[in-house]
């Protein structure tokens, strides 16, 4: 066990660092706040194309792919400086979520035709999950599909799609089968959001954005061959998908960075003529979040190194989920409590760059409010203690 | 980085964890800790036998050279198996101690005895009144010609009926609770002057109250600089406290085996209790614990040499304050009434973890030295 870095490591660090410096300059100013009010989707895309020109837009895929060869540590380097830089978060949906269900189950024409447009980000996919009937009971979903010809008919409903609005495609799991299990009777679609007979309906969230929506399909026809693997087998993609996106959704590199901007704001406030920081009270839930923080970071830096020696993600990535949206929820809202009054004023009622009180406070309780989404997505918090209890303590 | 055990670790550990299951199971623990003696004399020199005392000291003197994650491989099968030996005292915190500031002669003299079973030490450092502070001293250490005069009381010395020497620090200059003026000694359990009180501990252990009456100890026995052995004594602390991280590690993943176990076995209601949510979810959060805990007792064991040592330890201490806490009271409400009797080994698992809670330091205090540092 060693902690340091070699040359060759330290030398990548700098690289990293380097194309930072000279990218950020080059990005909108509002990516530089999370959740800000008005993020196109050329906002959202920006670091990608830039990432992407580059070369390092996916750096967890396999090297024939697109991805990037680095070894473990290099991107754990690489998320790390990210993270420190506040860089805006990738767009997850085709690069973390689709693109690995496509190189492991998809068939030779879509890997060729999808990878390259996720990779280059001409197109932005969306997730085709739950439906009002089937959140955490995912498997009893009931967006219809049915074979016609060289055709699938699909009529029914998804919902909480996140970011539809912007979506070109998007993946969905879809009932084939109604006469079975139903974990057996569902199958993976991919469907052009173009296609007539879908209909977008916006949701507004509690911190006040369009965040998510509400997907129609009313007899959309999708061609056969954009069924990923086999019909009725789309359970076991479905699993694999949520696996991969567990295991990056601990983030312990950006709530690290988001410690450092509560301890700016603790630093600032005053109470009783004392910095915030500096009351035991509050000083101790700051050491507490931290120290809950670095136990999560060393899970994390464990399942890395099980990664390194070629184990894969296994149901261990539900601790990452679990600790890590409650460290996420954490952070907001000690940041909420920080602020005291100024947590009061609603960011999306003022003009644009228009804010009152200091500016640290901006969007504060919006974060807290949004972020407890956090133990909802994903697989639920429950979700994933159900799946520790059966697939690790065999219960 | 690398976060992979060595081969020889591997080893270290299925050796350990293989002599302990055949020669330290529980049965035999409930027999000699009850008895006079109060632990298995034999099992020492087993010990030694087996490398474990030589494990984590230098190769200079009879060590085996090895690490922090050595000692954390042996210590966490040391927790799995309640060992009482005053492993810790003797060569973590004795070891190192000598090891790093010890003179040449007495690197020769103890090292050697301490790796090949010839010695068990124990470490008298609390006293009543001083809590968690390590400088908080009132036994004071007198120069008088060529030898130091020691008078005052040390509280709960864990391993003490054990021990045929005694590591004490002891105030040489200054007031109650400066750092400067800590001076460390190891001394004859039986030099005159010397007085000791033995009883059972609750964790299944024993431990004495020590007092000197003008024990007069040798100046060669001090170990260190005579007025600033306080960095001394907070370092080998620090070693001590991730070695009972990782022995804090051993104990929780028995208890949540064991815990497991059992809600699959004992039925309610017609069913086995593990069926049910409330508790399924209960042994979801112990296994998060669990492994929480193994992460933070190897992040301070890789950060016990580093500049960020203090703050490591005390981030890990607390997380495993809590933790213990955590699943051993889980561990006990699971098993229902079983999880109070003396029978079980869940209650015996429970009470050491609280115990190391205290010792070093419990959460509010590793708290508090976490924002202080």
């Amino acid at each position: 066990m060693d902690l340091s870095f070699s040359p060759e490591e330290e030398a990548f660090r700098a690289e990293v660092r380097a194309f930072i410096a000279e990218s950020k300059p080059k990005l909108p100013r509002s990516t530089g706040t999370p959740e800000s009010a008005t993020r196109t989707r050329d906002d959202y895309m920006a670091w990608h194309k830039l990432l992407y020109a580059k070369g390092w837009v996916a750096p967890h895929w396999p090297k024939e792919y697109g991805g990037t060869g680095w070894s473990v540590t290099q991107r754990y380097i690489f998320n790390e400086e990210c993270a420190r830089a506040e860089m805006p978060p990738v767009v997850v949906f085709g690069l973390n979520m689709l693109g690995p269900v496509l190189y492991t189950f998809g068939s030779e024409a879509q890997k060729k035709h999808y990878l390259p447009r996720i990779l280059s980000g001409e197109d932005w996919w969306c997730q085709g999950y739950s439906e009002p009937g089937s959140g955490s009971d995912l498997a009893s979903l009931r967006l219809r599909a049915v074979r016609q010809g060289d055709h699938y008919v699909v009529n029914g409903q998804k919902t909480w799609t996140t970011l539809a609005q912007y979506a070109d495609w998007i993946f969905c799991l879809v009932r084939t089968n109604t006469e079975v299990k139903a974990q057996e009777g569902i199958s993976f679609l991919l469907i052009d959001m173009k296609s007539p007979g879908i209909t977008i309906k916006p949701i507004i969230v509690l911190g006040g954005a369009q965040e998510v929506n509400e997907v129609f399909f009313d007899n959309v026809k999708v061609p056969a061959d954009q069924l990923v693997g086999e019909e009725n087998k789309g359970w076991t993609y479905a699993k694999f998908l949520l696996v991969n996106e567990r295991t990056g959704i601990a983030n312990t590199a950006r709530s690290k960075q988001a410690v450092v901007r509560l301890k700016e704001i603790a630093r600032a406030e005053q109470d009783d003529g004392v910095p915030l920081i500096e009351t035991p009270e509050f000083a101790r839930k700051i050491a507490e979040l931290e120290i809950e923080l670095s136990a999560l970071e060393y899970t994390e830096l464990r399942t890395l190194a099980a990664e390194a020696r070629g184990e894969m993600a296994g149901p261990e990535s539900s601790i990452l989920k679990i600790r890590g949206t409650e460290i996420q929820q954490r952070i907001t809202e000690l940041a909420e409590e920080a602020v005291g009054y100024y947590a009061f004023p609603y960011e999306r009622g003022l003009g644009a760059n228009d804010y009152v009180g200091p500016d640290y406070a901006l969007g504060a309780a919006g974060r807290y409010f949004n972020m407890r989404k956090a133990s909802i997505y994903g697989g639920s918090n429950e979700i994933q203690r159900n799946i520790i209890v059966k697939a690790v303590l065999g219960l | 980085m690398d976060f992979s055990y060595t081969e020889e670790q591997t080893l270290l550990r299925n050796s350990v964890a293989a002599y302990l299951a055949d020669k330290y199971g529980f049965e035999a623990w409930r027999k000699f800790t009850r008895s006079d003696e109060g632990r298995d004399p034999a099992q020492w020199q087993q010990f030694a036998e087996l490398g474990l005392l030589a494990a984590p000291l230098p190769e200079a003197y009879g060590g085996l050279g090895g690490g922090a994650i050595d000692a954390s491989v042996i210590l966490e099968e040391f927790g799995k198996a309640l060992v009482v030996e005053p492993y810790v005292p003797t060569v973590i915190v004795a070891g190192g101690l000598i090891a790093r500031a010890g003179t040449e002669a007495q690197k020769q003299e103890w090292l050697n005895k301490i790796a090949t079973g010839g010695t068990m030490i124990a470490f008298a450092f609390a006293e009543q009144g001083g809590r968690y502070n390590l400088a908080d001293l009132q036994t004071t250490a007198k120069k008088q010609g060529a030898s130091f005069v020691l008078n005052g009381q040390k509280a709960v010395v864990l391993g003490g009926p054990w021990a045929d020497a005694l590591l004490v620090t002891a105030r040489t200059a200054g007031a109650r609770r400066d750092e400067k003026g800590v001076g460390v000694f190891l001394i004859d359990k039986k030099a005159k002057g010397v007085g000791v009180r033995d009883y059972p501990t609750v964790d299944g252990t024993r431990a004495s109250e020590v007092t000197f009456e003008n024990a007069e100890i040798p100046a060669d026995r001090l170990i260190g600089p005579a007025e600033g052995g306080f960095a001394l004594v907070d370092q080998a602390c620090d070693e001590a406290i991730a070695a009972h991280c990782a022995e804090a590690v051993g104990c929780m993943k028995v208890l949540l085996a064991a815990t497991v176990e059992y809600s699959k076995t004992r039925k309610q209601f017609g069913q086995p209790i593990g069926k049910f949510q409330a508790l399924q979810h209960r042994m979801a959060d112990m296994f998060v614990h669990v492994e929480q805990s193994v992460s933070i007792a190897l992040m301070a064991a890789l950060k016990l040499g580093g500049p960020e040592r203090r703050k490591s330890v005390s981030a890990a201490k607390v997380q495993i304050g809590k933790s213990g806490r955590f699943v051993g009271q889980q561990a006990i409400q699971i098993h229902g009434g079983m999880g109070m009797t003396d029978e079980l080994s869940v209650g015996h698992y429970f009470k050491r973890l609280t115990m190391i809670d205290a010792l070093y330091g419990n959460v509010d205090h590793h708290l508090k030295r976490y924002i202080a540092s």
